[in-house]
Protein backbone atom coordinates (compact mmCIF):
# COMPACT_ATOMS: atom_id res chain seq x y z
CA UNK A 1 0.00 0.00 0.00
CA UNK A 2 3.10 2.23 1.05
CA UNK A 3 4.68 1.82 -2.19
CA UNK A 4 1.54 2.27 -4.26
CA UNK A 5 0.96 5.74 -2.51
CA UNK A 6 4.49 6.64 -3.30
CA UNK A 7 3.85 5.99 -6.63
CA UNK A 8 0.55 7.93 -6.74
CA UNK A 9 2.51 11.01 -4.88
CA UNK A 10 3.13 13.35 -8.07
CA UNK A 11 6.38 14.72 -7.93
CA UNK A 12 7.02 18.71 -6.80
CA UNK A 13 5.73 20.28 -10.20
CA UNK A 14 3.03 17.98 -11.03
CA UNK A 15 2.10 19.10 -7.25
CA UNK A 16 1.83 22.65 -8.21
CA UNK A 17 0.22 22.11 -11.07
CA UNK A 18 -2.43 20.16 -9.37
CA UNK A 19 -2.68 22.89 -6.63
CA UNK A 20 -3.22 25.72 -9.40
CA UNK A 21 -5.58 23.25 -11.04
CA UNK A 22 -7.67 22.68 -8.12
CA UNK A 23 -7.88 26.60 -7.00
CA UNK A 24 -8.88 27.72 -10.50
CA UNK A 25 -11.38 25.04 -10.51
CA UNK A 26 -12.92 25.62 -7.50
CA UNK A 27 -13.26 29.25 -8.12
CA UNK A 28 -13.76 28.93 -12.23
CA UNK A 29 -16.96 26.09 -11.98
CA UNK A 30 -19.50 28.26 -9.64
CA UNK A 31 -18.72 31.42 -11.86
CA UNK A 32 -19.41 29.47 -15.01
CA UNK A 33 -22.76 27.98 -13.63
CA UNK A 34 -23.85 31.01 -12.07
CA UNK A 35 -23.12 33.82 -15.22
CA UNK A 36 -22.30 31.68 -18.41
CA UNK A 37 -24.85 29.22 -17.72
CA UNK A 38 -27.80 31.91 -18.06
CA UNK A 39 -26.50 33.07 -21.41
CA UNK A 40 -26.31 29.44 -22.45
CA UNK A 41 -29.15 28.04 -25.19
CA UNK A 42 -31.74 27.71 -26.03
CA UNK A 43 -32.52 30.31 -23.05
CA UNK A 44 -35.33 30.31 -20.58
CA UNK A 45 -38.32 31.42 -22.44
CA UNK A 46 -40.18 28.32 -22.01
CA UNK A 47 -40.23 25.31 -19.25
CA UNK A 48 -38.38 23.05 -22.13
CA UNK A 49 -35.97 25.79 -22.82
CA UNK A 50 -35.59 26.53 -19.51
CA UNK A 51 -34.77 22.86 -18.71
CA UNK A 52 -32.45 22.14 -21.48
CA UNK A 53 -30.66 25.49 -20.39
CA UNK A 54 -29.77 23.54 -17.04
CA UNK A 55 -28.82 20.21 -18.97
CA UNK A 56 -26.76 22.70 -20.46
CA UNK A 57 -25.21 24.46 -17.29
CA UNK A 58 -24.20 21.27 -15.98
CA UNK A 59 -22.24 20.07 -18.67
CA UNK A 60 -20.73 23.23 -18.88
CA UNK A 61 -20.17 23.52 -15.54
CA UNK A 62 -19.10 19.74 -15.42
CA UNK A 63 -16.25 20.50 -18.00
CA UNK A 64 -14.28 23.56 -16.58
CA UNK A 65 -12.15 21.52 -14.54
CA UNK A 66 -10.85 19.43 -17.77
CA UNK A 67 -10.18 22.84 -19.57
CA UNK A 68 -8.63 24.34 -17.19
CA UNK A 69 -6.24 21.30 -16.69
CA UNK A 70 -5.72 21.42 -20.12
CA UNK A 71 -4.84 25.21 -20.14
CA UNK A 72 -3.06 24.79 -16.88
CA UNK A 73 -0.94 22.07 -17.98
CA UNK A 74 -0.21 23.96 -21.50
CA UNK A 75 0.56 27.43 -20.05
CA UNK A 76 2.71 25.10 -17.38
CA UNK A 77 4.60 23.77 -19.69
CA UNK A 78 5.25 26.98 -21.70
CA UNK A 79 6.37 29.00 -18.56
CA UNK A 80 8.02 26.31 -16.46
CA UNK A 81 9.61 23.72 -19.61
CA UNK A 82 11.18 25.94 -22.14
CA UNK A 83 14.34 25.45 -22.64
CA UNK A 84 16.49 28.49 -23.24
CA UNK A 85 17.44 28.67 -26.94
CA UNK A 86 21.11 28.08 -26.43
CA UNK A 87 20.81 24.94 -24.32
CA UNK A 88 22.07 21.64 -25.96
CA UNK A 89 18.66 20.25 -26.58
CA UNK A 90 19.25 16.25 -26.15
CA UNK A 91 16.97 13.70 -26.08
CA UNK A 92 14.44 13.48 -22.83
CA UNK A 93 14.55 10.74 -20.10
CA UNK A 94 12.11 7.58 -21.43
CA UNK A 95 8.42 7.75 -20.91
CA UNK A 96 7.42 4.28 -19.32
CA UNK A 97 3.37 3.69 -18.10
CA UNK A 98 2.04 4.54 -14.98
CA UNK A 99 -0.55 1.96 -14.39
CA UNK A 100 -1.88 4.31 -10.96
CA UNK A 101 -2.05 7.07 -13.51
CA UNK A 102 -3.99 4.79 -16.11
CA UNK A 103 -6.37 3.19 -13.55
CA UNK A 104 -7.12 6.38 -12.08
CA UNK A 105 -7.71 8.10 -15.67
CA UNK A 106 -10.41 5.34 -16.83
CA UNK A 107 -11.86 5.41 -12.87
CA UNK A 108 -12.80 8.94 -13.68
CA UNK A 109 -13.71 9.02 -16.90
CA UNK A 110 -15.94 5.77 -16.74
CA UNK A 111 -17.22 8.13 -13.48
CA UNK A 112 -17.96 10.80 -15.67
CA UNK A 113 -19.73 8.79 -18.47
CA UNK A 114 -21.77 6.65 -16.10
CA UNK A 115 -23.18 10.02 -14.59
CA UNK A 116 -23.89 12.03 -17.58
CA UNK A 117 -26.07 8.64 -18.71
CA UNK A 118 -27.45 7.83 -15.70
CA UNK A 119 -28.27 11.99 -15.42
CA UNK A 120 -29.26 11.99 -19.26
CA UNK A 121 -31.62 9.45 -18.90
CA UNK A 122 -33.14 10.96 -16.08
CA UNK A 123 -33.56 14.20 -18.01
CA UNK A 124 -35.57 12.43 -20.62
CA UNK A 125 -38.45 11.46 -18.46
CA UNK A 126 -38.95 15.12 -17.75
CA UNK A 127 -42.68 15.25 -15.76
CA UNK A 128 -44.11 18.18 -15.20
CA UNK A 129 -41.81 20.61 -17.69
CA UNK A 130 -42.20 18.12 -20.85
CA UNK A 131 -38.80 17.21 -22.73
CA UNK A 132 -39.00 19.90 -25.63
CA UNK A 133 -38.54 16.93 -27.67
CA UNK A 134 -41.13 14.99 -29.94
CA UNK A 135 -42.68 12.02 -27.72
CA UNK A 136 -43.98 9.88 -30.05
CA UNK A 137 -47.73 9.81 -30.93
CA UNK A 138 -48.68 8.33 -27.78
CA UNK A 139 -46.38 9.65 -24.82
CA UNK A 140 -45.65 8.03 -21.81
CA UNK A 141 -47.99 8.57 -18.68
CA UNK A 142 -44.52 9.81 -16.58
CA UNK A 143 -43.61 12.20 -19.42
CA UNK A 144 -47.13 14.19 -19.70
CA UNK A 145 -47.46 17.43 -18.11
CA UNK A 146 -50.41 17.45 -15.52
CA UNK A 147 -52.28 19.99 -17.64
CA UNK A 148 -51.82 18.26 -20.92
CA UNK A 149 -55.86 17.27 -20.67
CA UNK A 150 -55.89 20.96 -21.02
CA UNK A 151 -53.85 21.93 -23.56
CA UNK A 152 -53.46 24.02 -26.47
CA UNK A 153 -53.54 21.59 -29.22
CA UNK A 154 -51.45 23.27 -32.36
CA UNK A 155 -51.01 20.86 -35.33
CA UNK A 156 -47.52 21.22 -37.07
CA UNK A 157 -47.45 20.14 -40.42
CA UNK A 158 -44.25 20.03 -42.07
CA UNK A 159 -44.27 20.34 -45.88
CA UNK A 160 -41.49 21.13 -48.95
CA UNK A 161 -40.92 24.24 -48.19
CA UNK A 162 -42.98 25.72 -45.51
CA UNK A 163 -44.63 24.97 -41.59
CA UNK A 164 -48.40 25.69 -41.65
CA UNK A 165 -50.19 25.52 -38.35
CA UNK A 166 -53.75 24.19 -37.18
CA UNK A 167 -55.80 24.92 -33.83
CA UNK A 168 -58.14 22.29 -33.76
CA UNK A 169 -59.76 24.49 -30.85
CA UNK A 170 -60.47 27.23 -33.28
CA UNK A 171 -62.54 25.68 -35.77
CA UNK A 172 -59.60 23.64 -37.39
CA UNK A 173 -57.88 27.14 -39.01
CA UNK A 174 -55.50 26.52 -40.50
CA UNK A 175 -52.70 29.55 -40.50
CA UNK A 176 -49.20 29.61 -41.50
CA UNK A 177 -48.26 31.86 -38.41
CA UNK A 178 -47.39 30.41 -35.16
CA UNK A 179 -48.81 32.33 -32.33
CA UNK A 180 -48.76 31.12 -28.36
CA UNK A 181 -50.47 32.37 -25.40
CA UNK A 182 -48.05 32.81 -22.57
CA UNK A 183 -48.35 30.63 -19.71
CA UNK A 184 -50.44 27.90 -20.80
CA UNK A 185 -49.55 24.78 -21.45
CA UNK A 186 -49.14 23.72 -25.44
CA UNK A 187 -49.09 20.01 -27.01
CA UNK A 188 -47.62 20.27 -30.59
CA UNK A 189 -48.76 17.70 -32.86
CA UNK A 190 -46.18 17.39 -35.05
CA UNK A 191 -46.31 15.74 -38.81
CA UNK A 192 -45.60 15.82 -42.35
CA UNK A 193 -47.41 15.77 -45.75
CA UNK A 194 -44.27 15.16 -48.01
CA UNK A 195 -40.64 13.60 -46.45
CA UNK A 196 -39.76 13.44 -43.18
CA UNK A 197 -38.93 17.54 -41.68
CA UNK A 198 -37.91 18.39 -38.05
CA UNK A 199 -39.94 21.01 -36.04
CA UNK A 200 -37.41 23.21 -34.42
CA UNK A 201 -38.67 26.07 -32.09
CA UNK A 202 -35.39 27.02 -31.03
CA UNK A 203 -36.36 29.37 -28.14
CA UNK A 204 -39.12 27.45 -26.74
CA UNK A 205 -36.70 24.09 -26.54
CA UNK A 206 -38.54 22.07 -28.73
CA UNK A 207 -37.36 19.64 -31.84
CA UNK A 208 -39.79 17.34 -33.23
CA UNK A 209 -39.53 14.89 -36.11
CA UNK A 210 -42.70 15.51 -38.81
CA UNK A 211 -43.18 12.58 -40.31
CA UNK A 212 -45.81 11.70 -42.80
CA UNK A 213 -48.68 9.27 -41.66
CA UNK A 214 -47.27 9.62 -38.18
CA UNK A 215 -48.15 11.95 -35.59
CA UNK A 216 -45.69 13.44 -32.71
CA UNK A 217 -46.41 14.96 -29.81
CA UNK A 218 -44.29 17.53 -27.84
CA UNK A 219 -45.67 19.70 -25.17
CA UNK A 220 -44.17 22.92 -23.84
CA UNK A 221 -45.15 25.72 -21.83
CA UNK A 222 -43.91 29.28 -23.02
CA UNK A 223 -43.05 31.39 -20.07
CA UNK A 224 -41.74 34.48 -21.47
CA UNK A 225 -43.61 37.03 -24.39
CA UNK A 226 -41.59 37.76 -27.70
CA UNK A 227 -40.73 36.02 -30.38
CA UNK A 228 -38.92 32.75 -31.42
CA UNK A 229 -37.54 31.53 -34.52
CA UNK A 230 -38.49 28.35 -36.05
CA UNK A 231 -36.31 25.89 -38.40
CA UNK A 232 -36.64 22.76 -39.99
CA UNK A 233 -33.87 20.70 -38.23
CA UNK A 234 -33.82 17.89 -40.87
CA UNK A 235 -32.73 18.32 -44.69
CA UNK A 236 -35.70 17.95 -46.83
CA UNK A 237 -34.70 19.17 -50.19
CA UNK A 238 -33.41 21.95 -52.30
CA UNK A 239 -34.99 25.21 -49.81
CA UNK A 240 -34.48 23.05 -46.91
CA UNK A 241 -31.97 26.57 -45.59
CA UNK A 242 -35.22 28.42 -46.33
CA UNK A 243 -37.84 26.44 -44.37
CA UNK A 244 -37.28 28.89 -41.33
CA UNK A 245 -39.87 31.55 -40.04
CA UNK A 246 -40.80 33.46 -36.50
CA UNK A 247 -43.14 32.77 -33.92
CA UNK A 248 -44.81 34.83 -31.58
CA UNK A 249 -45.76 34.26 -27.70
CA UNK A 250 -48.60 36.61 -27.03
CA UNK A 251 -51.11 37.47 -23.78
CA UNK A 252 -53.70 35.83 -24.11
CA UNK A 253 -56.09 38.46 -24.65
CA UNK A 254 -53.63 39.10 -27.67
CA UNK A 255 -53.98 35.35 -28.62
CA UNK A 256 -58.02 35.89 -28.96
CA UNK A 257 -57.90 38.09 -30.84
CA UNK A 258 -55.11 37.33 -33.39
CA UNK A 259 -56.71 33.67 -33.26
CA UNK A 260 -60.06 35.24 -34.51
CA UNK A 261 -57.94 37.63 -37.10
CA UNK A 262 -56.77 34.37 -38.60
CA UNK A 263 -60.46 32.75 -38.74
CA UNK A 264 -61.84 35.59 -40.71
CA UNK A 265 -58.73 36.15 -42.62
CA UNK A 266 -58.55 32.47 -43.76
CA UNK A 267 -62.84 31.55 -44.09
CA UNK A 268 -62.63 31.67 -47.90
CA UNK A 269 -60.41 28.58 -47.90
CA UNK A 270 -61.73 26.82 -44.62
CA UNK A 271 -64.86 24.81 -46.44
CA UNK A 272 -61.89 22.96 -48.30
CA UNK A 273 -59.61 22.30 -45.36
CA UNK A 274 -59.80 18.44 -44.69
CA UNK A 275 -60.91 17.82 -41.35
CA UNK A 276 -59.07 17.48 -38.32
CA UNK A 277 -57.03 14.69 -38.33
CA UNK A 278 -53.72 13.05 -36.78
CA UNK A 279 -52.38 12.98 -40.01
CA UNK A 280 -52.78 13.85 -43.83
CA UNK A 281 -52.26 11.20 -46.39
CA UNK A 282 -52.52 12.87 -50.42
CA UNK A 283 -55.97 11.96 -51.94
CA UNK A 284 -55.17 8.95 -53.82
CA UNK A 285 -57.87 10.44 -56.83
CA UNK A 286 -55.40 13.17 -57.55
CA UNK A 287 -53.75 12.40 -60.55
CA UNK A 288 -49.96 12.49 -61.76
CA UNK A 289 -49.47 16.06 -62.86
CA UNK B 1 20.35 23.24 -54.17
CA UNK B 2 19.81 19.49 -53.30
CA UNK B 3 17.28 17.37 -55.00
CA UNK B 4 15.31 17.08 -52.30
CA UNK B 5 14.57 20.72 -52.14
CA UNK B 6 14.03 21.16 -55.43
CA UNK B 7 11.64 18.23 -55.03
CA UNK B 8 9.92 19.64 -51.87
CA UNK B 9 9.71 22.68 -53.90
CA UNK B 10 7.94 21.27 -56.50
CA UNK B 11 5.79 19.62 -54.60
CA UNK B 12 4.93 22.65 -52.44
CA UNK B 13 4.23 24.99 -55.78
CA UNK B 14 2.09 22.13 -57.25
CA UNK B 15 -0.11 21.97 -54.02
CA UNK B 16 -0.31 25.94 -53.79
CA UNK B 17 -1.18 25.89 -57.84
CA UNK B 18 -3.50 22.79 -57.14
CA UNK B 19 -5.03 24.52 -54.19
CA UNK B 20 -5.56 28.41 -56.12
CA UNK B 21 -7.22 26.24 -59.56
CA UNK B 22 -9.43 24.48 -56.62
CA UNK B 23 -10.37 27.55 -54.48
CA UNK B 24 -11.03 28.91 -58.67
CA UNK B 25 -13.48 26.46 -59.64
CA UNK B 26 -15.28 26.30 -56.38
CA UNK B 27 -15.68 30.00 -56.67
CA UNK B 28 -17.14 29.94 -60.27
CA UNK B 29 -19.48 26.85 -58.88
CA UNK B 30 -20.51 29.34 -55.84
CA UNK B 31 -21.32 31.56 -58.69
CA UNK B 32 -22.84 30.42 -61.43
CA UNK B 33 -26.39 30.51 -61.76
CA UNK B 34 -27.81 28.14 -63.85
CA UNK B 35 -30.47 29.65 -65.75
CA UNK B 36 -30.33 33.11 -67.77
CA UNK B 37 -31.33 35.99 -65.57
CA UNK B 38 -34.95 37.53 -66.80
CA UNK B 39 -35.26 41.29 -66.06
CA UNK B 40 -38.80 42.35 -65.40
CA UNK B 41 -39.46 45.52 -67.51
CA UNK B 42 -39.58 47.66 -64.49
CA UNK B 43 -40.21 51.67 -63.20
CA UNK B 44 -38.60 52.81 -60.34
CA UNK B 45 -41.92 51.63 -58.01
CA UNK B 46 -43.70 48.85 -60.91
CA UNK B 47 -42.49 46.59 -62.31
CA UNK B 48 -43.96 43.51 -64.70
CA UNK B 49 -43.46 39.35 -64.68
CA UNK B 50 -44.82 37.35 -67.51
CA UNK B 51 -44.86 33.51 -66.55
CA UNK B 52 -45.62 30.51 -67.95
CA UNK B 53 -46.38 26.66 -66.84
CA UNK B 54 -46.26 24.13 -69.07
CA UNK B 55 -46.46 20.45 -68.57
CA UNK B 56 -43.83 19.66 -70.35
CA UNK B 57 -40.97 21.07 -71.45
CA UNK B 58 -40.90 18.65 -74.74
CA UNK B 59 -37.16 19.09 -75.34
CA UNK B 60 -33.71 18.07 -73.58
CA UNK B 61 -32.51 16.03 -71.27
CA UNK B 62 -35.81 15.85 -69.82
CA UNK B 63 -38.36 16.54 -72.18
CA UNK B 64 -41.08 15.48 -69.84
CA UNK B 65 -40.32 17.36 -66.60
CA UNK B 66 -43.30 20.55 -65.73
CA UNK B 67 -41.52 24.08 -65.76
CA UNK B 68 -42.16 27.64 -65.65
CA UNK B 69 -41.08 30.00 -68.35
CA UNK B 70 -40.77 33.40 -67.89
CA UNK B 71 -40.49 36.26 -70.29
CA UNK B 72 -37.31 38.50 -71.31
CA UNK B 73 -37.93 40.93 -73.80
CA UNK B 74 -40.53 39.59 -75.61
CA UNK B 75 -38.81 36.15 -75.62
CA UNK B 76 -39.91 33.33 -73.53
CA UNK B 77 -36.95 32.06 -71.94
CA UNK B 78 -36.10 28.95 -69.78
CA UNK B 79 -35.44 30.37 -66.52
CA UNK B 80 -36.63 31.03 -63.58
CA UNK B 81 -34.25 33.55 -62.01
CA UNK B 82 -35.88 36.71 -61.54
CA UNK B 83 -34.75 40.32 -61.25
CA UNK B 84 -37.41 43.00 -59.84
CA UNK B 85 -36.89 46.49 -58.13
CA UNK B 86 -37.33 46.59 -54.45
CA UNK B 87 -40.21 48.31 -52.46
CA UNK B 88 -42.10 48.17 -55.82
CA UNK B 89 -45.43 46.84 -57.22
CA UNK B 90 -44.96 43.88 -59.05
CA UNK B 91 -47.46 42.94 -61.48
CA UNK B 92 -47.37 39.09 -62.49
CA UNK B 93 -49.25 37.40 -65.58
CA UNK B 94 -49.01 33.35 -65.84
CA UNK B 95 -50.24 31.61 -68.17
CA UNK B 96 -50.99 28.08 -66.88
CA UNK B 97 -50.98 25.48 -69.64
CA UNK B 98 -50.90 22.64 -67.24
CA UNK B 99 -53.50 20.77 -66.46
CA UNK B 100 -55.63 20.36 -62.67
CA UNK B 101 -53.78 18.18 -60.26
CA UNK B 102 -54.70 19.38 -56.78
CA UNK B 103 -53.51 20.27 -54.09
CA UNK B 104 -51.42 18.51 -51.62
CA UNK B 105 -52.45 20.93 -48.85
CA UNK B 106 -55.43 22.61 -49.70
CA UNK B 107 -54.71 25.81 -47.54
CA UNK B 108 -52.62 26.92 -50.43
CA UNK B 109 -56.05 27.32 -52.65
CA UNK B 110 -56.21 30.94 -51.35
CA UNK B 111 -54.28 33.56 -52.43
CA UNK B 112 -52.44 35.45 -49.85
CA UNK B 113 -49.54 38.36 -49.71
CA UNK B 114 -51.28 40.00 -53.43
CA UNK B 115 -52.66 43.13 -53.02
CA UNK B 116 -56.32 43.52 -52.23
CA UNK B 117 -55.95 39.26 -51.71
CA UNK B 118 -57.96 39.02 -55.32
CA UNK B 119 -56.11 37.19 -58.41
CA UNK B 120 -58.19 37.81 -61.52
CA UNK B 121 -58.77 34.17 -63.66
CA UNK B 122 -59.33 34.68 -66.84
CA UNK B 123 -60.62 38.48 -65.96
CA UNK B 124 -62.88 37.36 -63.13
CA UNK B 125 -61.62 38.19 -59.40
CA UNK B 126 -61.34 35.49 -57.48
CA UNK B 127 -60.54 35.24 -53.68
CA UNK B 128 -60.31 31.58 -53.42
CA UNK B 129 -59.64 28.54 -56.16
CA UNK B 130 -61.18 25.10 -55.66
CA UNK B 131 -58.08 23.56 -54.41
CA UNK B 132 -59.04 20.44 -56.95
CA UNK B 133 -58.69 22.34 -59.69
CA UNK B 134 -55.25 23.78 -58.99
CA UNK B 135 -52.25 22.84 -61.45
CA UNK B 136 -49.41 24.69 -59.49
CA UNK B 137 -48.81 27.87 -57.48
CA UNK B 138 -46.87 30.55 -57.80
CA UNK B 139 -45.41 31.21 -53.87
CA UNK B 140 -42.57 32.74 -52.45
CA UNK B 141 -42.67 31.79 -48.48
CA UNK B 142 -40.39 34.83 -47.22
CA UNK B 143 -42.72 37.18 -48.80
CA UNK B 144 -45.83 35.79 -48.01
CA UNK B 145 -46.44 35.25 -51.22
CA UNK B 146 -48.34 32.77 -52.79
CA UNK B 147 -50.85 32.28 -55.65
CA UNK B 148 -52.66 29.21 -56.91
CA UNK B 149 -52.64 29.00 -60.68
CA UNK B 150 -56.02 26.64 -62.33
CA UNK B 151 -55.12 24.20 -64.34
CA UNK B 152 -56.77 23.71 -67.77
CA UNK B 153 -59.54 21.26 -67.97
CA UNK B 154 -58.62 17.25 -69.04
CA UNK B 155 -60.95 17.67 -71.80
CA UNK B 156 -59.65 21.33 -72.95
CA UNK B 157 -59.38 21.72 -76.92
CA UNK B 158 -55.70 22.18 -78.29
CA UNK B 159 -53.34 21.90 -75.28
CA UNK B 160 -50.00 22.77 -75.84
CA UNK B 161 -47.22 19.64 -76.68
CA UNK B 162 -44.20 21.69 -76.33
CA UNK B 163 -42.77 24.75 -74.69
CA UNK B 164 -42.77 27.48 -75.10
CA UNK B 165 -46.48 27.44 -75.38
CA UNK B 166 -48.47 30.07 -77.50
CA UNK B 167 -51.10 31.62 -76.46
CA UNK B 168 -53.30 29.88 -79.32
CA UNK B 169 -53.59 26.37 -77.03
CA UNK B 170 -55.45 26.12 -74.19
CA UNK B 171 -54.62 28.49 -70.85
CA UNK B 172 -55.99 30.30 -68.11
CA UNK B 173 -54.44 33.49 -67.42
CA UNK B 174 -53.61 34.33 -63.86
CA UNK B 175 -53.12 37.81 -63.17
CA UNK B 176 -52.23 39.26 -59.52
CA UNK B 177 -49.81 41.85 -58.28
CA UNK B 178 -47.64 41.83 -55.26
CA UNK B 179 -45.25 44.45 -53.13
CA UNK B 180 -41.44 44.32 -52.68
CA UNK B 181 -39.48 45.30 -49.51
CA UNK B 182 -35.92 45.64 -48.81
CA UNK B 183 -33.12 44.07 -51.16
CA UNK B 184 -32.62 40.28 -51.16
CA UNK B 185 -32.54 36.83 -52.66
CA UNK B 186 -36.07 35.34 -51.92
CA UNK B 187 -37.05 31.99 -53.15
CA UNK B 188 -40.37 30.90 -54.95
CA UNK B 189 -41.48 27.76 -55.71
CA UNK B 190 -44.46 25.61 -56.86
CA UNK B 191 -46.49 23.78 -53.88
CA UNK B 192 -47.88 21.23 -56.46
CA UNK B 193 -46.42 18.04 -56.34
CA UNK B 194 -45.66 16.19 -59.32
CA UNK B 195 -48.05 12.95 -58.86
CA UNK B 196 -50.04 14.79 -56.26
CA UNK B 197 -51.92 11.47 -55.53
CA UNK B 198 -49.11 9.69 -53.70
CA UNK B 199 -46.59 10.75 -50.99
CA UNK B 200 -43.74 11.24 -53.12
CA UNK B 201 -43.67 13.57 -56.16
CA UNK B 202 -41.21 16.54 -55.07
CA UNK B 203 -38.28 15.03 -57.39
CA UNK B 204 -37.05 16.13 -60.16
CA UNK B 205 -38.10 19.40 -61.72
CA UNK B 206 -39.76 20.05 -58.00
CA UNK B 207 -36.45 20.01 -56.82
CA UNK B 208 -34.64 21.77 -59.53
CA UNK B 209 -34.19 25.38 -60.07
CA UNK B 210 -34.97 26.51 -63.74
CA UNK B 211 -38.37 24.31 -63.62
CA UNK B 212 -40.16 24.53 -60.76
CA UNK B 213 -37.93 26.48 -58.06
CA UNK B 214 -36.29 30.19 -58.86
CA UNK B 215 -34.96 32.87 -57.23
CA UNK B 216 -36.08 36.16 -57.26
CA UNK B 217 -33.76 38.77 -57.26
CA UNK B 218 -34.59 41.66 -55.38
CA UNK B 219 -32.51 45.16 -55.88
Amino acid sequence: MKGFLDKMRPAPEMRRILIIWFVLSVIATPLVAIFVGPLLPPGAASDAAHGQQQDNTVMTALVTPIVIALLVYFVYSFISWRVPREADVGDGPPLRGSPSIMGTWVAVTVMIVIFLATWGSYELFPGETGAGGGQGPDPLAVATPAAAKTALRVQVIGQQWQWTFRYPSFGGVETTQLVLPVNRQVRFEVTSIDVVHSFWAIQLGVKADAVPDEANVAFVKPVKLGTFDIRCAELCGLWHGHMATHGQVVSMPAFQRWIAGQRRRWAPIQKYLPPMKRTYMPQPDYRAG
Amino acid sequence: MSHRKVGALLATGLIVVGGVLFGLYISLFLQSEPTPNVIAPASAREANLKLQTVAQIGHGPTPDWVSYYSMHDGHWMHSTILHVPAHALIHVTVYEYDGQSGLRNPLWGQPRGIVGGVMDVNGKPLRVLNPALTAHTFSIPSLGVSVPLEGVGDNAPHQCAVAPCSLATAHNTITFSFRTGKPGEYQWQCFVPCAAGTIYGFGGPMQTIGYMDGELDVA
